[in-house]
C-alpha cells in the first residue's frame, strides 16, 4: 500500500472535484478531503486527493539531502 | 516529474548508502521491517536490497491488503460476481487472486460474470447510475489509505439515494496488524534481540496510510514495544533516509516515532478523512487475516447509517470454511517468518501465471516482488 | 442483382455471411477499391506473383484489438504495420499481403470503409500490394466488431543473416525511438480509467528504416519489434535464444513523459507496454555508433538510442541498471499489465 503520486491541480469543478495533471495526463479527482487549489500538488490515490503536498517541507528535506551530499564530499574526499 | 524525480537523484542516493554503511556498525546487525507492501515493491523495483550493507536486512511485513484477505472472503466476492444482475467492480489487484479451487474474479469473468476493473470507487457509483437495472457491487479492499475513497462513494450513494449500489467492505487497519506482528512470540520487540535473530529492531512505517491516520497512531510501537519507527515515502531517497534514521535510533538505543515523509504526512493525519471514516465505518469486533487468524478491532464494516449500501446485508453474504492451498505458505511470509525463496513451491509450482496464494499475485506481495525483480537480487553485482 | 451498398447509413447484416454474392459485394464495394492493384484487380481465386531472387519471408498475425479506433491508428493500419514489420525484422523487403476479415453482424459500412481506407493508405506507404482478401460475416456476439488476419510476404537477400540466436557478448542494443507509446496510449484510452491525454500509438511501418540500416552494410545480428509484452519481453526472448545476458541502462531508454505519467499513475512499467512502430537492433559493439547514426538520420529513427549491451552471462536473461547503481531483474511479462492500487 499504496500507489499514490503527486499531481498538480489545474482546474476546480463543482462538488469538490478537480482536474489534476501529471506529465500531460489528466484526470478528474475528488478534492473533498484536502484544502487545495489550482497550482497546488496533491497526492492522488484511487481517484481522490488524500493529502496536499507541503512544498516548503519538500524544499527543506531536499536541502537537507544536498547538505548530506556536501558533508560526505568534504569529510572523506571520496567522489560520491 | 516534480516531487518524484528529485527523490530519485543518484548523487543523494549514493551519499545516503555511504552514510548508512558508515553508521551501521552494530555487531548484531539491523533487522528492519518495511510494513507496507508498496515499500516492499519499491525496494525491489529500485534494486535497493543488494546495495544495502550486509548488516542491514529488510524483513517484509504484511501491509498488503490483497495478501491478507482470507480465501473465504475471496470466495464470497466471486459468488457475488456470479449473481445474475450484478455488475461487480474491483480494483485490478484483486482480479487474479485465487480463492478456493483456484477460482478468481478473472476466471469468473471468463465464465460469464460481469466483472469490471475500475480505478476509483467513484467510478463504481457512476456505473450504478448508468445501469439502473443492475446491482452494482464495489469490492472495497485496502488499508486506511483507500478506505476514505470508499467512504466518499458511500456518502455520494446516500446523498443520491442510489437504489442499486452496495459496497462489499473488506477494509483493514494498520495499527492492529502491526501489534500482531510485534507481539508475536517469535518476533519479540525487545531491543536485546532474540537468540534466533528473528527480532525486528526498527520499522519503516507506511507512508500513505500515515497521511490519513497521522503519526500518533504508532505511539504504542515506541512506548510498548520500544522499537523506533520512521514513516517513509516511496522513492529511493525516502527509503534510504528512513533506514539511516532507524540505524541512528537503534545505535542510540532510542525508540521514537519519526515522520520522515513530512511533505505528505502531517502528525495529525488528515482530519477530514478521519472524520469521514468515523461516520461511514464501524469497527468489526474481529476479522480474519491470512497469516494471523482472527484479530480484534482490526477491520471496518459499514456503520448502521449506511446499512442500505452494505452488500453483506443486501445479499446475505455467508462465509464458508475455506483453506489456503495445501502447499501455500503465505501466512508465514506475511509474518516475516519465511522469505519467498524459502518456500518450497516458490517459482516452481507457484508462479505469477499459476499463483497458489495471494503473495504471488499481488504486485506488492513479497513473493511476486521477489519473483519479478529479485530472484537473483542477492549474490549478483 | 443487388443494390449498391449504402455506405453512409447501412450496416452489415447476416445475409452478407451467406457467402457468394453478398460477401463478394462487401469485398468489391468496400475493400477492393482501397486496395486496388493489378494482381488483386484480376479477382482470381488465387494471386499469381512473380518472385524476385532471394529467400521468401512470411509472417502472419491476427488482430483483435479493442477499441478498433484508437489515438494514432486503428485495427486496419495496425494489421498492415504489424505484418510488414515482422517481415522487415528479418531483414527482408515486404512485398505483398493477404488479409482476412471476420466481421460481426451490425457493424456499419461506414466503419468498414474507414478501416479499408486506413489499410489502403498504410499499404501504399509501406510499398506492399494487397494481393488477396477475404471477408466473412458472423452473427452478432460471435466476434467483437471486426477481427483481421494479415499475412505479409517479403524477400530477403542471401547475404543477410538476421536472427534471434545471433546476439553475442560485447554486442550493443539499440532502440529506434521512445518505447511503450502504443501500449500506454491504449491503456490511457480505456474508458473505465477516465484519463485524458494526448498519448498516441506509435504504429507505423519500419520497412524503410530497415532498408536504410541494411544499405549501410553493417552486420546487424538481431532485429525485433517489441509488440506484445513490450521491450522487456522481446529482449528476454532474444537473450534466451542466443544463450546470453542483456543489461540495459534505465537512463538511456527513451520514454515519453506522458508514457511515464500513465505508468506512474497506474503502477505499470513502460518496459512492458507494446510498441507498434519501434525496433530493437543488436550489432557488434564496434558497429554500434555507426548503426545509431544511420538510424538517427532516418525520420523513423530520429530518437534512436543505444540502451545497453550483451553479456556472456546467461543465468539472468535481462537486467536493468538504475541511475544510481541499483539493478533489478526484468522478467517476461506474465498475463496483461493490470492497473493497481497497491
Amino acid at each position: 500500500m499504496c500507489l499514490a503520486i503527486p499531481a498538480m491541480i489545474t482546474a476546480l469543478h463543482d462538488e469538490n472535484m478537480g482536474t489534476v495533471n501529471l506529465g500531460g495526463v489528466e484526470r478528474e479527482v475528488s478534492l473533498a478531503l484536502v484544502d487545495a487549489t489550482v497550482g497546488d500538488y496533491v497526492i492522488v490515490h484511487v481517484g481522490i486527493a488524500i493529502s496536499k503536498l507541503d512544498e516548503d517541507e519538500a524544499k527543506r528535506t531536499l536541502a537537507l539531502f544536498d547538505e548530506l551530499g556536501a558533508e560526505l564530499d568534504g569529510l572523506d574526499g571520496e567522489a560520491s | 516529474m516534480k516531487f518524484i524525480d528529485e527523490y530519485r537523484d543518484s548523487e543523494v542516493i549514493r551519499s545516503l548508502l555511504s552514510q548508512i554503511g558508515e553508521e551501521a556498525v552494530r555487531e548484531e546487525g539491523y533487522r528492519l521491517m518495511e510494513f507496507c507492501g508498496g515499500h516492499t515493491h519499491a525496494f525491489y523495483r529500485y534494486g535497493l536490497l543488494p546495495l544495502l550493507p550486509e548488516r542491514v536486512t529488510m524483513v517484509h511485513g504484511p501491509g498488503c491488503p490483497v495478501c491478507v484477505l482470507p480465501i473465504s472472503r475471496i470466495d464470497a466476492a466471486v459468488a457475488l460476481a456470479a449473481k445474475d444482475d450484478v455488475i461487480f467492480c474491483s480494483y485490478g489487484d484483486m482480479l487474479r487472486v485465487p480463492g478456493s479451487d483456484g477460482k478468481s474474479l478473472l476466471k469468473a469473468k471468463a465464465s460469464g460474470a460481469d466483472v469490471r476493473m475500475i480505478y476509483s470507487p467513484l467510478d463504481a457509483m457512476k456505473l450504478a447510475e448508468q445501469n439502473p437495472d443492475c446491482q452494482v457491487v464495489f469490492f472495497a479492499v485496502g488499508f486506511e489509505t483507500t478506505a476514505p475513497a470508499t467512504a466518499l462513494a458511500l456518502k455520494q450513494a446516500a446523498e443520491r439515494k442510489a437504489p442499486n449500489f452496495t459496497v462489499f467492505c473488506n477494509h483493514v487497519l494498520t495499527p492492529p496488524a502491526m501489534r500482531a506482528i510485534l507481539d508475536d512470540g517469535s518476533l519479540e520487540g525487545s531491543m536485546d534481540g532474540g537468540a534466533d535473530g528473528s527480532t525486528v529492531h526498527g520499522i519503516v512505517g507506511p507512508g500513505h496510510v500515515s497521511a490519513i491516520i497521522g503519526s500518533s497512531a504508532y505511539r504504542f510501537v515506541a512506548e510498548e514495544n520500544h522499537i523506533p519507527l520512521v514513516i517513509s515515502g516511496f522513492e529511493p531517497v525516502d527509503l534510504l533516509e528512513s533506514i539511516l534514521m532507524l540505524v541512528r535510533q537503534i545505535n542510540e538505543e532510542n525508540a521514537a516515532i519519526i515522520n520522515g515523509y513530512s511533505r505528505v504526512v502531517k502528525d495529525e493525519g488528515n482530519p477530514q478523512a478521519i472524520a469521514l471514516m468515523d461516520e461511514v465505518f464501524d469497527l468489526r469486533g474481529s476479522f480474519e487475516w491470512r497469516g494471523f487468524g482472527m484479530l480484534p478491532d482490526s477491520a471496518q464494516k459499514l456503520s448502521s447509517k449506511f446499512a442500505d449500501y452494505d452488500a453483506e446485508i443486501r445479499f446475505g453474504v455467508t462465509y464458508g470454511e475455506a483453506h489456503d492451498h495445501k502447499a501455500c505458505r503465505c501466512a508465514e511470509v506475511l509474518r516475516g517468518q519465511l522469505e519467498p525463496e524459502g518456500c518450497s513451491v516458490f517459482a516452481s509450482v507457484c508462479t505469477p501465471e499459476n499463483p497458489l496464494g495471494a503473495c504471488m499475485v499481488s504486485s506488492e506481495g513479497a513473493c511476486a516482488a521477489a519473483y519479478q525483480y529479485g530472484r537473483h537480487a542477492r549474490g549478483d553485482q | 442483382m443487388s443494390r449498391k451498398l449504402d455506405l453512409e447509413q447501412g450496416f452489415v447484416d447476416i445475409s452478407f455471411g451467406a457467402g457468394g454474392m453478398a460477401s463478394a459485394q462487401l469485398t468489391r464495394e468496400i475493400f477492393a477499391p482501397e486496395f486496388s492493384n493489378p494482381i488483386l484487380n484480376r479477382m482470381e481465386d488465387g494471386a499469381v506473383i512473380d518472385m524476385p531472387k532471394g529467400r521468401l519471408v512470411v509472417s502472419t498475425d491476427s488482430h483483435v484489438i479493442s477499441p478498433i479506433f484508437f489515438p494514432g491508428g486503428d485495427i486496419g493500419s495496425l494489421a498492415i504495420h504489424g505484418s510488414v514489420n515482422d517481415v522487415a525484422m528479418m531483414g527482408a523487403k515486404p512485398l505483398h499481403m493477404s488479409i482476412g476479415f471476420i466481421i460481426e453482424e451490425g457493424i456499419p459500412f461506414s466503419t468498414l470503409k474507414r478501416i479499408a481506407v486506413s489499410i489502403g493508405e498504410a499499404a501504399r506507404e509501406a510499398g506492399v500490394s494487397i494481393v488477396a482478401a477475404d471477408t466473412k460475416v458472423v452473427k452478432k456476439g460471435e466476434a467483437d466488431q471486426i477481427y483481421i488476419t494479415s499475412t505479409c510476404f517479403g524477400v530477403v537477400s542471401d547475404e543477410v543473416s538476421i536472427g534471434a540466436d545471433r546476439a553475442k557478448a560485447g554486442d550493443r542494443v539499440i532502440v529506434s525511438g521512445s518505447i511503450g507509446d502504443h501500449g500506454a496510449a491504449i491503456m490511457a484510452s480505456r474508458e473505465e480509467l477516465s484519463l485524458t491525454s494526448s498519448l498516441k500509438s506509435d504504429s507505423q511501418s519500419l520497412h524503410d528504416l530497415v532498408a536504410a540500416m541494411l544499405a549501410s552494410g553493417i552486420d546487424i545480428h538481431v532485429m525485433r519489434d517489441p509488440t506484445r509484452g513490450g521491450l522487456a519481453t522481446s529482449l528476454n526472448e532474444i537473450a534466451t535464444t542466443s544463450g546470453v545476458g542483456i543489461e540495459i541502462d534505465e537512463r538511456a531508454i527513451p520514454v515519453h513523459e506522458g508514457v511515464r505519467a500513465v505508468s506512474e499513475l497506474l503502477g505499470l512499467d513502460p518496459l512492458y507496454f507494446a510498441c507498434e512502430g519501434r525496433l530493437a537492433a543488436i550489432c557488434a559493439g564496434d558497429d554500434a555508433e555507426a548503426l545509431l547514426a544511420v538510424m538517427r538520420s532516418h525520420p523513423k529513427g530520429s530518437d534512436a538510442a543505444i540502451i545497453g549491451e550483451v553479456t556472456a552471462s546467461s543465468e539472468i536473461p535481462l537486467i536493468l541498471r538504475s541511475t544510481f547503481g541499483g539493478s533489478r531483474v526484468v522478467s517476461v511479462l506474465t498475463g496483461d499489465q493490470m492497473p493497481r492500487i497497491c
